[in-house]
């Protein structure tokens, strides 16, 4: 015979954003540590090397930070004006970054003035980055140039001035020590090849370029410009793989998660959005206070760091992967116990049979099972599951219904039962989705208990709210109604002749039979 | 098929199981249950029907094995005889018709020659317990009139009969009396139980509602019991203390049996359901036929894959049900819920029901509604999973509307490339429902969405029905006909005909696309034409059921008059029906369907000619299934109670139907394989006379004129030794002589042969004499015996 089955919990659609992978993971973040700076907040860069510092550069300062200070643990000051994109180097050890006036300055991360400085360019250095081999700087200028220099002799190797506006971002290839590509106001991102001294692509992104990004393979090139982030494939010759337009406004920055899996935009619409980067859908999005202008991950996605154009630099750090104390283990069976019998080969004529499985039951299913009603109703009553799942408390109630047994629970209750009924009751008997189950308990609970009424104060008071409650109600509905019939009036004088619009009912018409004598 | 038989309305199979107890037979291998006009032998081991025992005219409504021989079955009917069965073979051995009608049937192992039965005589509430004389003669039919009152004014129920120890006496109870017969002093006691007195009884509580039937197991240490609450109680020790249950046995138990070795129960319960049980409670078997326990709403449907009919089932389930089998396939869980078996209780019921796709997808719509206000609407829709072969829910629908679900249908034209169904509520919407594509970068999905809601002056939707080719919808509203474009969903025309609320709606089909069919409650059957948005005709007729039929041009309409239901098949486009039968039923047709067939039946006549490709079944309020056919019901089943007859009528598994055929057909085949050689061997080389032909060389042969008499003669004398059938193969021998068989063994005997004749090749020169004769039959000899090795 079929087993007994176990009641069926009402479930009901979590309104608003669906519950992903990708929307676990990236709300396992802390609440965000806001840093004030000193200007807004251009970039942000991690140390490829433990212990994963970042530099934040931000008016004319370069702060680094210690993954969990809040304090900046080393500053580079020395500048004239406002610096630009201080980038690490591969190894973590030196930092380059450039400058209003058009310097480009290199730093030792244990010093404190710039190792080297290469003069060259005549107007503020927006995007510096090393190359490959790290020993050479790639940097680009408002005055329309790229240029290539040479640590070890400080010097310039070569210029490219084919860009025909600011050249605002750009970024080397981990890969080839002689790629790198920059990006322009000119609409343009032109990929540079240090052996030919001229670029050997160029594709045109429709908007000023805001910033670059290639994928660790190389392959695919992202750009950001306006309001859209384009994919190129770099393989196919720079062939246009995908438009993204999922910001209001324009995106300021990108970013790759450690996995690969995973495109992140900031933009000055002041969100954030995640790609995937296979599908090339949002899977999830974060907003912040101000408009954003650079966004970096640390190692494994421990961090995520925003500076927005308040100057504010937001950390979140990744909640640490929740150890659970296990409780004290009760004494198992000894391993034999399990493996006993398990390399026994069936005979011939043996019949197997194998252990009946046994069904887990919830607590209240084992007592309806068992026709124990006041006790199941008792258990889905306790707070833990009445205000954490009300919906398993509703629908033990309307299977009690169903089995035409709920005034049976119901009755019999002393003041705190019946008190723990009606706090049930109060907290849950507007919503339009329980409203149905739980008006007709409430029925039921003034048929048993209006004898005794006025016994108990606390109870009396509960009835008392109960009842203001629902007169409320009412007063909602009715007025809902009365808008619902305004907007018809209006629906029907818009379409004039054409047949009635159609429009759901939401009314529900709430019995008007709460009267409580107290 | 030679034709001109009439059709004849015929119940086919879904008769009740659970009419009377079950009776086990004295080994327990067997259960017999009464169904319609039959009795059912079924295995206990395996739950197949073994015999169908036909021969009753009428309702079969007892049965009791034979005391005297247990390998006999007594079985007495409604057509007023008592029917002796030798039920191992499926044999009628006697039939003693009493001439009246029989209402229950009790044997006593004491009283030899006599049975008792329950008839009723002159009031049609007055029954009488009376014991009829079996005349022994060897004739098949005879007439039993010694009939003796044994019992006056007693209850019909043979539950309320009980025979005391060994016969003494008799108990029979109605109302409050209890009247006991004492067979030897021919005396009758009564007594009331109503007034006050005092008498001495124990009390077992535990049931809560009401208890319907009772029984002591054969030792009488136990007693069972079990009622509507559907779990069956075992008092052990007939104390409260001491008690056992099987719980959730489904439905309300009705009877109970016990096997007389004591080691089987049954129960058989008010779904058409009897449960094997054993000792120990533990179900071991479920006989299940078709449900009937409970009203029928979601009609009649054929499932596209398994051509199974589907209709509500147990509470909560939908049941596939073969026609062709008389058996229920499987049941489909759709509440998934804990069934309370209570009077009183308001259930959840299972409202519509519909196939869309090919059997790919599922609808149901389940509701219940306690007042006014408070109803429960849910919808669910079931996607047909190739991988586990059942039917998996996909989307569930709370609220699909505000109010009863009076219609439900899918589209199944079949280009549509999105499916959709359609709702039609008494809320005064219809809603379409189409199937999204429900999936994202984590996981592939699909489900069902909202995707229009349409209204009509907030009438209430009653019917909605879709054009064959899925081109347009037919939604009625009340009396008035709506018809909406399915790509737009855009109103297109609306007819109305002023003559109630549309009951059924539907469209022609093939060539007769274009009408519109509507019944309505008044009575009028009208025909829209849809090219000139017209009525087409319309006719007075009160329709009960309205279907068309999927193969053809056909709508066959039941019809509701004071004296019963008549049938009429008819062309929307022909002024004529095709058919008309009066009176197929006295009781109202509530539901029908068209069955296609699967081998298509050839009727010339022109009446006739709607049957040729699907069968029409229909349900009347009773809930019998009736069809139409030309065959009576014996030939029906025939085929299959034949086929049992001829096997081992024991342990009967669905494996011994698959292997012991097998085995049959190979042993078949062994035999014909052996015959075939006994044909070839002897012929060719196994007689030595031949061998000896072929293998002596050519220049010692004497002449052929003189070897033919030889052979002859050799025959002659075979005739003695060998079976008959050989005979006529060494008459052709002599055409073989010269072929050749390569057969090793073959040869192998041969060489044997050879090196034995060698001395002889110069006798066989020299005289053909009886000594060789001798020697010849000696080599015959040796060679039966190989053969009979073979």
């Amino acid at each position: 015979m079929a087993g007994y089955k176990p009641v069926a919990i009402q479930t009901y659609p979590i309104l608003g954003e669906k519950i992903t992978q990708d929307t676990l993971y990236w709300n396992n973040y802390k609440t965000p540590v806001q840093i004030k700076e000193f200007g807004a907040v251009s970039k942000v860069d991690f140390s490829p090397q433990p212990p994963y510092n970042y530099a934040v550069t931000a008016s004319s300062r370069i702060h680094i930070y210690g993954r969990y200070s809040q304090e900046p643990i080393k500053t580079f000051s020395r500048f004239k004006d406002t610096a630009y994109c201080a980038t690490f180097r591969q190894d973590g050890r030196l930092l380059v970054a450039g400058s209003e006036d058009g310097g480009v300055q290199l730093f030792d991360i244990s010093g404190r003035a710039p190792l080297r400085q290469f003069e060259g360019h005549t107007k503020a250095v927006h995007t510096v980055d090393f190359t490959a081999d790290k020993y050479h700087v790639v940097s680009g200028a408002d005055d329309y140039t790229v240029k290539l220099w040479d640590i070890p002799n400080s010097k310039e190797i070569l210029t490219f001035k084919e860009h025909s506006d600011y050249v605002r971002c750009g970024c080397a290839s981990k890969l080839n020590p002689d790629l790198f590509i920059t990006g322009s106001y000119d609409h343009t991102v032109k990929m540079f090849d240090a052996r030919t001294n001229k670029s050997v692509l160029s594709v045109e992104h429709g908007q000023p370029v805001e910033s670059v990004l290639l994928f660790p393979s190389g392959g695919l090139l992202v750009s950001a410009g306006g309001r859209y982030v384009k994919v190129w494939d770099m393989l196919k010759g720079g062939q246009l793989l995908v438009s993204l337009k999922n910001h209001h406004k324009t995106v300021t920055c990108l970013c790759l998660s450690s996995s690969g899996q995973r495109l992140l935009s900031g933009s000055l619409d002041r969100k954030v959005k995640v790609y995937s980067t296979t599908s090339y859908k949002v899977v999830h999005s974060f907003d912040y206070a101000a408009s954003i202008l650079s966004l970096a991950l640390a190692h494994e996605d421990e961090t995520i760091v925003v500076g927005m154009t308040n100057g504010i630099l937001s950390v979140k750090h990744r909640k640490s992967e929740a150890k659970k104390e296990s409780l004290p283990r009760r004494r198992r069976p000894a391993y034999r116990t399990f493996i006993k019998g398990k390399n026994y080969m069936k005979q011939r004529d043996d019949i197997l049979i194998n252990r009946p499985t046994k069904k887990h039951l919830e607590l209240y299913d084992r007592d309806l099972k068992h026709f124990r009603i006041s006790k199941a109703l008792d258990r889905v009553l306790e707070p833990t599951c009445a205000i954490k799942t009300p919906e398993i408390t509703v629908s033990i109630i309307k299977e009690l219904n169903r089995r035409g047994v709920l005034a049976n629970a119901l009755a019999g209750r002393d003041e705190k039962e019946i008190s723990r009924v009606l706090n049930f009751l109060i907290r849950n008997l507007s919503q339009p989705r329980f409203a149905p189950v739980l008006i007709n308990a409430a029925e039921i609970i003034i048929d048993i208990y209006l004898p005794v009424i006025g016994q108990s104060p606390v109870v009396d008071k509960k009835f008392l709210l109960l009842q203001g409650l629902v007169e409320k109600e009412i007063d909602y509905q009715r007025e809902l109604l009365e808008t619902l019939g305004m907007m018809d009036m209006l629906f029907a004088t818009m379409r004039g002749k054409e047949g009635t619009p159609v429009l759901e009912n939401t009314s529900d018409g709430f019995p008007e039979n709460k009267k409580i004598e107290s | 098929m030679v034709e001109e038989e009439s059709i004849r309305v015929v119940r086919c199979g879904g008769s009740e199981l659970n009419f009377r107890r079950a009776v086990f037979s004295a080994d327990s291998k067997y259960i017999f249950c009464v169904s319609g006009d039959f009795v059912k032998v079924y295995s206990t081991a395996t739950e197949e029907c073994v015999h169908i025992l036909h021969g009753h005219r009428n309702l079969v409504t007892g049965i009791q094995l034979n005391p005297n021989n247990h390998l006999q079955l007594y079985s007495c009917s409604l057509d007023g005889t008592i029917k002796l069965w030798d039920y191992i073979d499926g044999i009628l051995i006697k039939t003693f018709i009493v001439r009246c009608k029989l209402h229950a049937l009790f044997t006593v192992a004491q009283a030899e020659d006599s049975v008792f039965v329950t008839v009723n005589k002159e009031k049609p509430d007055i029954f009488q317990l009376v014991s009829v004389k079996l005349p022994k003669s060897s004739s098949q039919e005879v007439e039993a009139k010694e009939l003796s009152i044994v019992l006056d004014y007693i209850n019909q129920s043979p539950k309320c009969i009980a025979f005391g120890n060994e016969g003494v006496y008799v108990a029979a109870v109605r109302d409050f009396y209890l009247s006991v017969y004492f067979f030897k002093k021919k005396t009758t006691s009564r007594r009331n139980f109503y007034d006050e007195k005092k008498y001495t009884y124990t009390c077992l509580h535990w049931h809560h509602d009401i208890v319907m039937d009772l029984a002591f197991s054969v030792t009488g240490s136990s007693l069972l019991s079990g009622g509507r609450e559907s779990v069956l109680v075992e008092w052990r020790d007939a104390t409260e203390k001491n008690k056992e249950f099987l719980p959730r046995l489904g439905a309300t138990i009705e009877h109970i049996s016990v096997s007389p070795a004591g080691d089987l129960f049954c129960t058989s319960h008010s779904d058409n359901k009897i449960t094997i049980i054993h000792r120990n409670l533990e179900a071991s078997a479920v006989i299940q036929g078709l449900v009937k326990d409970r009203s029928i709403f979601t009609g009649l449907m054929i499932d596209p894959r398994t051509k199974a009919l589907v209709l509500n089932g147990k509470p909560g389930h939908l049941q596939f049900y073969s026609l062709q089998s008389d058996k229920q396939l499987y049941n489909l869980d759709i509440m998934q819920q804990e069934y309370i078996n209570d009077y009183g209780l308001i259930q959840i019921e299972l409202k519509k029901a519909a196939f869309g796709c090919f059997g790919n997808w599922l609808a149901t719509v389940e509701q219940r509604q306690e007042k006014e206000t408070e109803l429960e609407l849910q919808m669910k829709l079931w996607m047909y999973s190739k991988k586990t072969q059942g039917f998996i829910l996909n989307t569930k629908i709370h609220m699909p509307h505000e109010d009863c679900i009076t219609a439900l249908c899918f589209c199944n034209a079949e280009k549509s490339e999105q499916p959709t169904l359609v709702t039609a509520s008494k809320d005064g919407y219809f809603k379409v429902w189409i199937l999204t594509d429900d999936s994202d970068i984590y996981k592939k999905a699909v489900g069902w969405t909202c995707d229009f809601v349409g209204s009509y002056h907030k009438y209430q939707a009653t019917n909605c029905c879709f054009s064959e080719d899925g081109s347009l919808l037919a939604v009625s509203f009340e009396e008035i006909v709506t018809l909406w474009d399915s790509e737009t969903w855009e109103l297109k025309c609306t007819f109305c005909q002023r003559a109630g609320n549309i009951r059924h709606l539907c469209f022609g089909r093939l060539t007769c696309s274009k009408y519109l069919l509507g019944a309505t409650e008044n009575g009028i059957l009208s025909c829209w034409n849809l090219l000139s948005c017209a009525l087409e005709w319309s006719a007075k007729l009160n329709v009960r059921v309205m279907e068309p039929d999927p193969n053809s041009e056909n709508i066959a309409a039941v019809s509701q008059s004071s004296v019963g239901s008549d049938l009429f098949v008819f062309k929307p486009s022909e002024p004529r029906p095709l058919y008309i039968q009066k009176g197929i039923s006295r009781e109202e047709v509530q539901w029908g369907v068209f069955v296609p067939r699967d081998v298509p039946e050839s009727f010339t006549s022109e009446a006739y000619q709607w049957l040729n490709r699907s069968q029409f079944y229909f349900l009347t309020k009773s809930q019998s299934l009736l069809t139409f056919s030309t065959k009576s019901p014996e030939e029906k089943l025939t085929p299959t109670s034949k086929q049992l007859l001829a096997e081992e009528s024991l342990p009967t598994t669905p494996f011994y139907f698959i292997l012991g055929k097998h085995r049959q057909q190979q042993d078949e085949k062994l035999n014909e394989i052996s015959e075939n050689e006994l044909v070839q061997l002897p012929l060719t080389e196994n007689i030595p006379a031949i061998s000896e032909l072929l293998h002596t060389p050519a220049h010692v042969l004497p002449s052929a004129v003189f070897l033919c008499s030889m052979f002859v003669n050799s025959l002659l004398l075979s005739k003695e030794t060998k079976s008959a059938e050989e005979i006529p193969k060494d008459v052709d021998m002599e055409e073989e002589k010269e072929s050749e068989n390569s057969d090793e063994e073959n040869d192998f005997t041969e060489k044997i042969q050879e090196t034995n004749n060698t001395d002889l090749g110069e006798d066989i020169i020299h005289q053909l004499s009886k000594s060789e004769e001798k020697e010849l039959r000696k080599f015959r000899k040796i060679d039966y015996s190989w053969i009979a090795v073979l």
